[in-house]
């Protein structure tokens, strides 16, 4: 009827391509023409890296930018994967949450850079003499840096669906597989896409990191900017670093505006909420695709197959939701659960303790918290002296709305920035100048992350009520007392928020900026990054996970006693409406 | 209205009982033994407060929650899950805000395997009979209350439902936007347009349930039982100022305001309920604003409860926790549907602000067990605090832990408006120390 005509009649124009068509077709080819392109490259042997190593020719940048960004691409498609895998199990089946839930948890607290020296063997095994081995080394490391707060943002988006959308969905009869694709997923996106942003944004950190590794006595140096960065810093070269800097400036923006702006502005109808919005976020990509004609009425039956898809009627195994089941749980059943997690990972930590008390003495575990606790005075000092500077900035932009809508995005573009590209710059600076390298490389631990207390100080004073703002003008509340009264209370959940995330960042950073070097010159700052990273480059295994379980218990301890509390403090207390 | 001879029941509940566990233990009882048959053509409202387990009951003929005993069967068969030919429209709407309303309301048929063409057939018709012509493409939230709620309708009769069941269906809707939608259901309705059999609707709404039931059944609290059931047999479209509809909204005030014996308090504050009162949130602002309402023109102390309620702009849920509060404190007494104001309450209507919390105070020590529990126990503590968990455990020894909340958060702001006692929220302790 009335609809059906309206489809008729576009169907009708569809055959006719429009101007747009042409761009975005463009646009579409191009993409595959590069994925299919960068792709090839990967199958080819492992000594095609030596035939043809990496070379400082900027001519080369847009290929190894090409292949860093390939890597990224397909390390956030595994993340996604993983989160709607590991996120329904533990949001559909209680059993499976009361693992994946608390692994997750210490998941979040390893470094990752640590990771590598594990991964890299691993994966080099898996396809001997092939560069997939070490490309899929590297994917991973980015992996694990990006899947573990998707992963929770999905579950706690699922645990938390409304209550009536879910009897809505039941009183419906809608299958389990239908309720996933049409409640779960929808209502999980916004904080997904969020999340998957910021994992992005930490990402280029870590894909820059592992490019060039080295463990023990095998180096691989696959095409990327972080091998050419490596290789700027072996030959002394500036200018290099410099390119490179560039080359990754224009990649971040050529992926925010082409993949996650539309993404962002599409994703905006799945917002919870029953008001419009008054200014939703736009895209200039997603507005091309919108009119073009040709392309979208292509599309038409992939939404058919999406469709048919997320109609199948399968159900989640009966014992997964039972809303209707009376009677005791099963006691029995969730006894010898436990039993089983109990006995799994008591035989795990026996087999730890074997594994590295066979080389390891009293001594090596003092030593290792012994740097841990420098490593910790480094980033509470770091924490300290960014909030005492960018809080204040961060007020004074955000409380100018325009100001702030300019700044902004810039602040979120240097959290994104992988700040490693930029270290060489400093470590000269030291060398020159022969600083001290236990203060002087410390900075380059918040150097990236420092960025993210500045946007969301900048979000908090943007969102601070404008009635609030009068009410203390009129008050005649100024200076110190509107600082403490006024201000820092209405963005202390911001302000958490954004200190947590830079915290979390600059442990895993202290394993690249503890040690750096400039050619011949190597600089060492005591802590157990470093500790970890020069075990990393010996081979040295036991001191490896020695050093990732002393950093993961101090960041796990760090969070509970400090961050948690602060958190839900501010929750409790300080949110504004 | 459409009289039914004979017919198998459509809905058939007996001595359904709910339980809830409570953490000490103990069970809640929210639904007791309830018998409650739905036959065809015929529009079925349960009304009672929130607590009564109305909406529970709902739940269980929806096939959303499981009776603890007794039985519910839909067309002869136990109900487990939702059973097919029930739609349900919500209070909040339980609209998908990613879907637009031509979506929405395709969303129960997909889930049914209804081929697309089909689909899009019977959904623009339910879309045209609700009235919502034109916004087939606009997300629910571009949409206002009401035509929400119109897509909520739409969504649940375009699976042609036997019945149809409506949670509080009005309550989150303005009152003129409520009462259009109201009317052109009933319109509906009588004209046999609506492709259903049946409607049962939980209302807190008196006038609601007179204005579109033919049978109201009405709930009494803690446990949920059914106190009366009453039958309308006024024709529709039925007029709220017919002298017929005014008397059964009265007799429904008057069997509302009826208490359960044990629950009231005892008039010579003797064995009573005591410490285990429960105690519904009204604010001590709400009930000076009430005692002056009251003791003013027109009322001159005397008022009808839906009258009071009509000129407040009170629900039912609204205006009962504060009538009772008055009667619980002696400023007002209520009887038949009534509220008359007592000396006391003429009293206090022309006190100033100081005087006024003497005589609250005094009252609220008299008439509240747990008030004269907490100023005893701070009197004889050497540091004159005490924990709120001390009362509240306490308290849950004679209810649920939510009601065991809202008494205690009622007790929080009297004691502090008489100045009987502070109170810390941070650390939850209770003193005799105000803060100077």
């Amino acid at each position: 009827m009335f609809l059906q005509d309206i489809r008729a009649t576009t169907l009708g124009h569809a055959v006719r391509p429009n101007i747009w068509d042409i761009v975005a077709l463009i646009i579409v080819i191009g993409a595959m023409v590069l994925i299919v392109y960068g792709g090839e490259q990967t199958t080819l042997p492992l000594s095609a890296l030596d035939t043809a190593p990496v070379t400082l020719d900027p001519s080369h940048l847009p290929l190894y930018a090409l292949r860093t960004t390939l890597r990224m691409l397909l390390a956030i498609v595994c993340s996604l994967i993983f989160t709607f895998v590991y996120a329904a199990l533990a949001a559909k089946s209680r059993r499976a949450e009361m693992v994946l839930i608390p692994l997750l948890d210490i998941l979040q607290s390893v470094p990752i850079l640590g990771f590598l020296t594990f991964t890299v063997v691993f994966f080099m095994n898996l396809f001997p003499g092939r560069v997939l081995g070490a490309e899929l080394a590297c994917v991973f490391a980015i992996f694990t840096s990006q899947a573990w707060n998707m992963t929770f943002s999905m579950y706690q988006s699922m645990r938390n669906v409304p209550k009536d959308l879910e009897e809505a969905t039941q009183s419906f009869h809608l299958s389990g597989w239908q309720r996933f694709w049409r409640l779960d997923v929808p209502f999980a996106m916004p904080g997904l896409i969020w999340n998957t942003m910021m994992s992005m944004s930490g990402g280029w950190f870590f894909v820059v990191a592992s490019e060039a590794i080295t463990v023990g006595n095998t180096t691989v140096t696959l095409p990327g900017i972080g091998s050419y960065v490596a290789l700027a810093i072996q030959q002394k070269n500036l200018v290099a670093i410099g390119f490179a800097i560039f080359t990754m400036l224009l990649v971040i923006i050529v992926y925010d505006q082409l993949l996650f702006r539309p993404i962002v502005a599409w994703a905006d109808k799945f917002r919870f909420e029953q008001t419009a919005s008054g200014n939703p976020p736009t895209s200039w990509m997603l507005d091309l695709f919108r009119r073009t004609r040709a392309l979208r009425s292509i599309g038409l039956p992939f939404s058919a197959v999406n469709r048919t898809f997320s109609n199948l009627r399968i159900d989640w195994p009966a014992s997964w939701h039972a809303p209707l089941r009376q009677g005791p749980p099963q006691h029995l059943v969730d006894a010898l659960w436990v039993a089983v997690i109990v006995i799994g990972c008591a035989y795990a930590g026996w087999q730890t303790w074997h594994y590295l008390a066979a080389t390891l003495g009293f001594s090596d575990i003092a030593a290792a918290v012994g740097y841990g606790l420098i490593t910790l005075l480094r980033v509470v000092v770091l924490i300290a002296l960014a909030s005492l500077i960018w809080v204040p900035v961060g007020v004074w932009i955000g409380l100018r709305p325009k100001l702030a809508e300019r700044v902004q995005p810039l602040a979120q573009f240097l959290a994104a920035f992988p700040a490693n590209l930029a270290f060489p710059v400093f470590v000269v600076l030291i060398v020159r100048f022969g600083l001290n390298a236990n203060v002087w490389l410390s900075p380059l631990m918040i150097l990236g992350t420092q960025w993210y207390i500045l946007f969301n100080v900048i979000a908090g004073a943007s969102a601070f009520p404008s009635d609030l703002k009068e009410a203390a003008a009129s008050l005649h509340l100024k200076g110190w007392r509107w600082w403490v009264k006024v201000v820092l209370p209405g963005i202390f959940p911001y302000y958490i928020t954004g200190a947590i995330t830079a915290s979390g960042g600059s442990w895993n950073a202290s394993i690249v900026a503890e040690v750096a070097s400039w050619g011949d010159t190597h600089l060492t700052a005591a802590g157990l990054g470093a500790y970890i990273a020069q075990a990393t480059e010996a081979g040295d295994f036991p001191r490896v996970v020695l050093g990732i379980a002393v950093m993961c218990i101090l960041v796990t301890l760090f969070n509970r006693l400090l961050w948690r509390p602060l958190y839900a403090f501010g929750e409790r207390r300080l949110r504004l409406g | 209205m459409r009289d039914q001879v004979k017919q198998a029941p459509l809905i058939d509940i007996k001595s359904v009982s709910r339980l809830f566990p409570k953490a000490s233990g103990e069970d809640l009882v929210v639904l007791e033994k309830v018998d409650l048959s739905i036959r065809a053509g015929e529009i079925v409202g349960l009304l009672g407060r929130s607590g009564s387990g109305k909406s529970t009951l709902l739940r269980i003929i929806a096939g959303l929650v499981s009776p603890s005993s007794g039985e519910a069967k839909c067309r002869g068969e136990t109900i487990a899950g939702p059973p097919d030919g029930i739609a349900m429209v919500f209070q909040s709407f339980a609209l998908f805000p990613w879907l637009t309303v031509l979506q929405n309301v395709e969303l129960g048929l997909e889930a049914l395997g209804v081929d697309s063409a089909e689909r899009r057939k019977r959904a623009l018709a339910a879309i045209d009979l609700i009235g919502l012509d034109g916004f087939e493409s606009a997300f629910p939230k571009e949409l206002s209350g009401g035509m929400r709620q119109r897509v909520g309708f739409a969504r649940a009769l375009v699976v042609h439902p036997d019945l149809l069941l409506m949670d509080e269906p009005f309550s989150a809707l303005d009152v003129l936007t409520a009462e259009t939608l109201r009317t052109d259901l009933v319109d509906l309705w009588t004209d046999g347009r609506l492709p259903i059999k049946s409607v049962l609707m939980v209302t807190h709404n008196i006038e609601e349930a007179v204005l579109m039931c033919d049978r109201i059944l009405v709930f009494s609290s803690n446990p949920g039982r059914v106190a009366a059931e009453f039958k309308v047999d006024l024709a529709h479209p039925r007029n709220r100022l017919d002298p017929a509809f005014r008397q059964l909204v009265d007799s429904l005030y008057a069997r509302m305001t009826q208490r359960p014996e044990p629950k009231a308090p005892s008039a010579d504050g003797a064995p009573g309920p005591g410490v285990g009162m429960v105690l519904s949130h009204v604010g001590s602002n709400s009930i000076s604003g009430l005692i002056e309402t009251l003791a003013g023109e027109p009322y001159n102390g005397h008022a009808d409860l839906p009258v009071l309620a009509g000129h407040l702009q009170l629900e039912v849920d609204e205006i009962f926790p504060l009538a009772e509060a008055l009667q619980l404190l002696r400023f007002a007494q209520l009887s038949e549907g009534d509220l008359n104001l007592t000396e006391a309450g003429k009293r206090f209507a022309h006190l100033e602000t100081d005087e006024r919390k003497k005589l609250f105070a005094q009252h609220l020590t008299e008439t509240v067990p747990l008030i004269g529990l907490i100023r005893r126990v701070l009197d004889d503590r050497p540091s004159h605090t005490a924990p709120a968990a001390r009362f509240r455990i306490e308290l849950e020894d004679y209810m649920s832990e939510q009601y065991a909340d809202e008494t205690l958060e009622t007790i929080v702001s009297w004691g502090r408006y008489a100045e009987l006692f502070a109170y810390d929220e941070q650390s939850e302790t209770f003193s005799l120390e105000n803060p100077h």
